[in-house]
């Protein structure tokens, strides 16, 4: 017996442990895509909060309107417009040498998901920044120091613990959200959790999918508690 | 509770002139109840008479056992209790054969079954559907349902089966080039082919072996346990209609390929 078909023989469900393997596999799915989504969804956040900060009006507009589309629509119909509409595209995709990657269902999930957690995260990254205080821009100018000086030392370090919080919601939405990436045929662990429910008919595998998000999520919550404490033990006095 | 049903069912059939199911019953009324609302198989026309496939093969049946026929239309829920109440002789709705309805019911042979088919494109025929030959290629079918877990139970190895929330959706993405071939009911595969655009791409390659294990026993007409005799009146017309070409005609109105 593997590790993964364990759980169900602990609990006694022969549901779980016949599907036990393919249900972490599935998790895995769920962790690269939430991994991968969200890292770069992180660094073009951050770009766009740049931009519709610093942009000007032209560019600051542009931005504004990305992240209320994504922000203001469903993640699934994004999915379904990016995964079928695609296809709609392909003469084009073709010839820009695209379709390749978006034939691929799980590249179509791991782009929505980016562009999507990208409007949050821009928006996190833009309020966060705004709350630095206009003095201390000015002071730092008074200085000397360059733009992305004072980004980088100044405004940054100060931004990231308000930004912190909302950063850890927006990582936990996107791991419970992904489970949309199942009805585009990724066996993500909502995925093969379907899967194992049309065989077995046990509605406890449900049961199971849902813990395994719960250890995730909780998981996510405790890794978060120890960077906040990193990022504010200048505030905490010996 | 079930008494007063039982003396009410009574009553009803005496009314009716219709004596309690004998053994020697002489057959000359055959009351058939069908639902009506599963078009093209049974469905209500703007008259309000019974009419589809089913109800054409009812009535080349009745002819054969030298029976008239009456029909009616009853909510899906209630055929089988209305069956056992002798309201009616018959059942056919599109009543599949299953275990759970053989404590019930009796069923005579099946009249029909949706084939399990397989969908390419016309411009990459597979050439050979089998799981060994099927080996490194994609196939799709819908999630939840008898073809997912046929794949499942004969491909899984070697071959990446993709699981869709709908049909449509696994037909769009064969039309796509995104897998290479569907398997799906051949009759919901058929009304896809029908509407045009993306389907120009695609034709049916081949049907599945018919797997009774996977695919059902196919769809038989409800009857009494105890009539036994009007089973067998029933299964003989069913071969009858069968073998001299009448029920082929009447399929081949509906569908050009044969529902084995």
């Amino acid at each position: 017996m593997t590790w993964c078909e364990l759980p169900g023989y602990w609990v006694g469900n022969e549901a779980i442990q016949n599907y036990g393997c393919r249900m972490f596999g599935g998790l895995g799915i769920t962790l690269q895509l939430v991994v991968i989504s969200v890292a770069l969804g992180c660094v073009l956040g951050l770009a766009v909060a740049l931009v519709r900060i610093y942009g000007g009006p032209v560019a600051g507009r542009v931005a504004l309107a990305y992240t209320t589309f994504f922000r203001g629509t469903p993640l699934l119909c994004q999915l379904f417009l990016v995964y079928y509409g695609a296809g709609q595209f392909r003469p084009f995709l073709d010839s820009i040498g695209l379709w390749g990657f978006f034939r691929d269902a799980f590249n179509c999930a791991a782009f929505t998901f980016t562009i999507n957690t990208a409007a949050y995260q821009a928006e996190i990254f833009r309020g966060a920044i705004q709350s630095v205080h206009r003095g201390q821009w000015e002071a730092a100018r008074a200085l000397g120091m360059r733009w992305s000086q004072i980004l980088r030392t100044i405004v940054f370090p100060q931004a990231a613990i308000v930004a912190l919080r909302p950063l850890g919601n927006e990582l936990v939405i996107m791991v419970k959200s992904s489970a949309v990436a199942s009805l585009v045929t990724i066996f993500d662990l909502m995925g093969t959790t379907r899967l194992a429910f049309a065989r077995s008919f046990d509605l406890s595998v449900y049961l199971f999918a849902a813990v395994l998000y719960l250890v995730v999520v909780e998981a996510i919550r405790r890794v978060w508690d120890l960077a906040e404490r990193r990022l504010t033990r200048h505030l905490h006095h010996a | 509770m079930k008494a007063p049903i039982v003396v009410v069912a009574l009553i009803v059939s005496m009314i009716a002139g219709h004596a309690a199911p004998a053994a020697s019953k002489e057959w000359t009324t055959v009351r058939i109840a069908t639902e009506g609302a599963y078009p093209p198989f049974n469905f209500v026309d703007a008259q309000g008479q019974p009419q589809g496939f089913e109800i054409d093969i009812a009535r080349a049946l009745c002819e054969r056992m030298r029976v008239t026929c009456t029909f009616t239309t009853d909510d899906w829920d209630q055929l089988i209790p209305g069956l056992r109440q002798d309201r009616y002789d018959a059942v056919m709705a599109s009543l599949e054969i299953n275990e759970e309805r053989r404590q019930r019911i009796a069923f005579s042979r099946p009249y029909y079954r949706t084939p399990a088919a397989f969908m390419t494109r016309k411009a990459a025929p597979v050439a050979d559907l089998s799981p060994a030959g099927m080996k490194g290629r994609k196939i799709g079918a819908m999630a939840g349902t008898v073809y997912a877990a046929y794949l499942e139970d004969l491909y899984k190895a070697g071959t990446e089966i993709r699981l869709y929330a709908s049909l449509d959706e696994a037909s769009l993405d064969l039309a796509l080039e995104r897998i290479d071939t569907v398997l799906g009911d051949k009759i919901a595969l058929f009304e896809w082919l029908k509407r045009g655009k993306e389907a120009d791409c695609c034709v049916f390659q081949a049907d599945a072996h018919p797997s009774v294990s996977h695919f059902g026993e196919g769809y038989g007409v409800g009857l009494r346990k105890d009539d036994t005799d009007l089973r067998q009146l029933f299964n003989r017309a069913i071969d009858e209609i069968i073998a001299d070409g009448t029920y082929q005609r009447i399929r081949s109105g509906y569908w050009p390929f044969p529902l084995r």
